[in-house]
């Protein structure tokens, strides 16, 4: 019974963040109102056993994304008056559609119970078990390379940010290290050999 | 207990919102990269349920992959943002209208 | 190869290569080498011919039905060049390069002064290739190219002079009225084609019964006879090629051209293809009543009235050509009654005197300086005694004067004619009796007015005349030999002795020549029955007409003028003939295709295809651009939708 109470509890608040991330005027306050919803999420999954996966979400997204999001926006000097501007015309065909795409779920749902074979209750976990240990038994065997391969978009994502975001100013003196060492004294020294001057 | 319908019933919802935010916040392009995160934390919602409910982990692994391709989409995303900002001096979408040719 | 299959092979090719000497070396050869080489290339094949001839009649040499190159093979219908010598293209091709080879020697002195002479040479030279592959041929394929490739040679020679406009008209004219007729002959050959399932002589006349048993369904209810509708088609082209009501327009208008073309394309040889197709075709048209009594019918009908307007005509060699027309419709209407061997008989004959009589015309006009106008002749008796004789023995036998080569073959046709029993044989034999004395009227008064009565030339031409030389006049006597005595020989082979053996196939219940042998005690019996029967008299009474009316008395002449000025008229509107063709015909074509071009062309295809489905596209795409915004929220929008949609669909699917 507890933790249907915190379902709900945690679910209301995790709809109210939503509705504050995409109705706030600031960009801010929306990232910030997007955290808490991670949080709720992560709450949410903790209490559906998915205990790793919350705890990823908060680490990873709101420790790493969120921050990064919150970054950005604090980077960006945005005029958001004008961001606003004719955007209030919008809200009944937004609506509409988040109506119509509720219907259809509730529908799916609800109605028709996922084609009869709607599921109640949860199975109950077997004694000792870990949801961590289960995820990295199947993560590191069955799923080894496509880890692998989750691995390597990520490396390409952050390259790609890096090279996307560099910037290369006209005016700039770095310095060269493979230059630097790679110098030797017959570049920099010349030797004159010239027939001695008497001193006057 | 929690039942399954509850937890589907609530990611529907977080998506409806998250669509509804793309309708309304259409100007704003950091707005609109954080309902896409909603969206796709709507989706691992379901995910989590389904494999929570049949008792099969595999779902959580495809939870796994999804942050990870979500972060690597926010981070590209923002990248790109932060070069579109540079050329342009503004994220408003209305600007960006590049690819009409 | 056989040795006879290389006669046949250097008598077809022999024209042609003379032909490509000349027309394309003439410049090197110059005018002496242009005429040596054709006239050796004629005369070679005409020996050979002649060879051939006398080999079948007298060696009694075997009947020839081979193919010497096989073009393509397609589906099953193959396409060859082959050579089919039976005692009938025998016979043809023996006159084709006879007369031919007259009108080539008549031609050195004809074009003396003309600047195209080594063109002229070459063409005629074709043309006697061409015509020879059409007689030649055994089969459809072969036919059809010698069809074409006279015509062509002829619509060449129509417009020789072709600077001169009426020329260039009337080879056009030619020409089209020529397709009008080539589109029947290539439909019947599709259709021989269709039901026979070959384009071979001998492979189709074995299907005969085949395609006389088919039925064309032309409607769920209505079908015709397929050999029917053969046979008409495949007349529609004989009616173009030679001349026949109403497709004959173009042959009076072909004089434009040289008159050594007029004799040999436009009187002896070409215009006689059809005479000779139909013949070679009797196997089929044996089977169709019908078609037969269109034949029948048309020529009769051109027999007489083409005659008509030939009385008329001041244009010496206009009375010709309708002469021709005129002899042509004889040669059908033979043809409609089943005796084929008549009707070649009669095309025989009709070559040797009707060149004769183009050739002594020709020589009248070399001696009145190019000037054709019966009006300002007369007199020229004893100026020019070869062309005076000689063209008096040409015009005895046309008009057919018992004892000439056209009496026998003419006298022999109305009879056949007379004892068919085919319907419009009574129309036939009214029409082509008729004929005799309006055929001996004009010819008479072609006569009378040019080679007596009083000088009507001006003094500048009358003291320049003179009789031409002899290269002229030699192929003039070498004509009129024949013209007045082959039917002395020929008749009892040719109509009565079984002569083309199998190369016509008459049905014993059609053969009207039949009961005529019985009664036939040889020529001469036969010229003394001719004295008494009623052709002659009319003969003699056309002659005697045109005497009185043109000679005697002209006055008569202008009164009987003023007193059947609108049978006049009609007959100088040649009927309307050309008045309803240009009127109708062309301006209906005309009307027809500027309607076409402007409603079809421009506004429909150009306006409405062309630039229609450009416009439409610059349409699409001018409302197909609000899609492209370029707008991100726009392409999530339509992508949700997309989403929406597919959702929609996934749940009331179920």
């Amino acid at each position: 019974m507890f933790p249907t109470i915190l379902f709900f509890v945690f679910s209301a608040v995790l709809l109210a963040a939503a509705l504050g991330v995409i109705l706030a005027r600031n960009p801010v306050y929306s990232a910030l109102l997007l955290v808490l919803c991670f949080f709720n999420s992560a709450v949410i999954w903790l209490l559906l056993n998915a205990e790793f996966l919350g705890i990823v979400l908060v680490l990873v997204y709101v420790g790493a994304v969120m921050v990064l999001f919150l970054f950005v926006v604090m980077m960006l000097d945005i005029n958001l008056e004008e961001l606003r501007k004719g955007v209030a015309g919008y809200w009944p065909l937004a609506v509409a559609v988040a109506g119509f795409v509720v219907f259809a779920i509730i529908n799916v749902i609800v109605v028709r119970h996922l084609g009869g074979a709607a599921l109640r209750a949860a199975p109950a976990l077997p004694p000792g078990y870990s949801n961590t240990r289960a995820l990295g038994e199947a993560l590191f065997t069955r799923y080894a390379y496509p880890a692998q391969l989750a691995a390597v978009i990520l490396l390409v994502a952050s390259v790609a940010a890096i090279v996307l975001t560099l910037r290369r100013r006209p005016g700039v003196k770095p310095q060269d290290v493979a230059q630097q060492v790679a110098v030797n004294a017959r570049d920099r020294v010349r030797i004159v050999k010239m027939a001695s001057e008497k001193r006057p | 207990m929690i039942t399954l319908t509850e937890v589907l019933t609530l990611s529907g919802l977080l998506f409806a919102i998250a669509i509804a935010g793309v309708f309304l916040n259409r100007k704003n392009i950091i707005v609109l990269l954080m309902c896409i995160e909603l969206m796709l934390l709507a989706v691992n919602f379901n995910f989590v349920a389904f494999s929570r409910f049949l008792g099969d982990i595999n779902g959580q692994i495809f939870v796994f992959f999804i942050l990870t391709v979500a972060a690597a989409e926010a981070a590209i995303g923002l990248a790109i943002l932060v070069v579109l900002f540079r050329e342009r001096s503004s994220i408003n979408v209305e600007d960006l209208d590049t690819l009409q040719g | 190869m056989t040795s006879m299959e290389s006669i046949y092979l250097t008598i077809a090719l022999a024209p042609l290569i003379a032909a490509v000497i000349a027309g394309v070396g003439g410049r090197a050869i110059g005018r002496a080498g242009a005429h040596s080489v054709t006239i050796f290339g004629v005369g070679l094949s005409f020996v050979l011919s002649a060879y051939v001839l006398k080999s079948m009649l007298v060696d009694g040499m075997p009947n020839f039905d081979g193919t010497v190159y096989t073009w393509l093979v397609s589906d099953g219908v193959t396409m060859q060049v082959g050579f089919l010598i039976d005692h009938l293209s025998a016979l043809m091709m023996v006159v084709v390069t006879f007369v031919s080879l007259m009108v080539h020697i008549y031609t050195i002195g004809y074009m003396h002064d003309d600047a195209g002479y080594q063109r002229f040479f070459s063409y005629i030279s074709l043309f006697t290739f061409s015509m020879l592959m059409l007689v030649m041929s055994n089969n459809f394929m072969q036919l059809f190219f010698g069809w074409e490739a006279v015509g062509v040679v002829s619509y060449l020679l129509i417009g020789f002079w072709y600077t001169r406009p009426t020329a260039i008209l009337a080879n056009m004219k030619a020409f089209i009225v020529n397709r009008v007729g080539d589109f029947g002959f290539v439909l019947g050959i599709a259709a021989v084609l269709h039901y026979a399932g070959s384009l071979d002589y001998s492979t189709v006349f074995a299907h005969a019964g085949t395609i006389a048993s088919a039925r064309l369904q032309i409607t769920p209810t209505v079908t015709w006879s397929a050999i029917t509708f053969s046979c008409i088609c495949l007349f529609i082209g004989a009616m173009g090629k030679s001349a026949q009501m109403p497709l004959h327009v173009w042959l009076p208008d072909s004089m434009e051209g040289p008159t050594p073309i007029s004799a040999l394309i436009h009187a002896a040889t070409m215009v006689t293809a059809g005479i000779f197709m139909v013949a070679r075709m009797s196997p089929l048209f044996e089977l169709s009543d019908t078609a037969r009594s269109v034949i029948l019918v048309i020529g009769a009908s051109t027999a007489l009235f083409m005659g008509l307007i030939g009385v008329v005509a001041n244009d010496i060699k206009r009375v010709i050509a309708y002469s021709t027309l005129s002899q042509l419709g004889y040669m059908t209407v033979a043809l409609g009654a089943s005796a084929y061997a008549s009707s070649i008989f009669h095309l025989m004959t009709h070559a040797f005197f009707k060149a004769l009589l183009f050739l002594a015309a020709g020589s009248v006009i070399i001696a009145m300086h190019h000037e054709q106008d019966m009006r300002r002749m007369g007199g020229l008796r004893k100026y020019m005694p070869i062309t005076y004789w000689t063209c008096l023995v040409g015009s005895l036998a046309l008009i057919g004067f018992p004892g000439t080569a056209g009496f026998f073959s003419k006298d022999a046709l109305i009879e056949a004619v007379h004892g068919s029993q085919l319907a419009g044989s009574g129309y036939a034999y009214f029409c082509v009796v008729a004929g005799v004395f309006v055929t001996a009227l004009y010819t008479f008064r072609m006569f009378f007015m040019t080679f007596h009565g009083e000088e009507r030339m001006d003094h500048h031409t009358r003291d320049h005349l003179h009789e031409s030389p002899w290269v002229v006049t030699l192929p003039l006597v070498l004509l009129a030999i024949p013209s007045a005595l082959i039917g002395w020989f020929a008749i009892r082979p040719l109509l009565f002795g079984g002569f083309f053996g199998g190369a016509i196939e008459v049905l014993p219940a059609h053969d009207v020549l039949a009961p005529m042998a019985a009664e036939f005690h040889g020529p001469a019996a036969f010229v003394l029955n001719g004295f008494a029967g009623l052709p002659f008299w009319l003969a003699a009474a056309g002659v005697g007409s045109a005497w009185l009316f043109f000679l005697k008395k002209p006055a008569l002449a202008d009164a009987a003028l003023r007193r059947f000025r609108w049978v006049h008229a009609a007959l100088v509107n040649k009927f309307g003939f050309d008045w309803f063709n240009e009127h109708v015909l062309v301006a209906g074509a005309r009307l027809l295709g500027g309607g076409l071009w402007r409603y079809g062309d421009q506004d429909l295809i150009d306006g409405g295809m062309v630039n229609g489905s450009a416009r439409a596209v610059g349409w699409v795409s001018s409302v197909m651009r609000y899609a492209q915004s370029g707008y991100l929220y726009h392409y999530a929008f339509a992508m949700i939708l997309g989403l929406a949609s597919l959702l929609m669909w996934l749940i009331w699917r179920t």
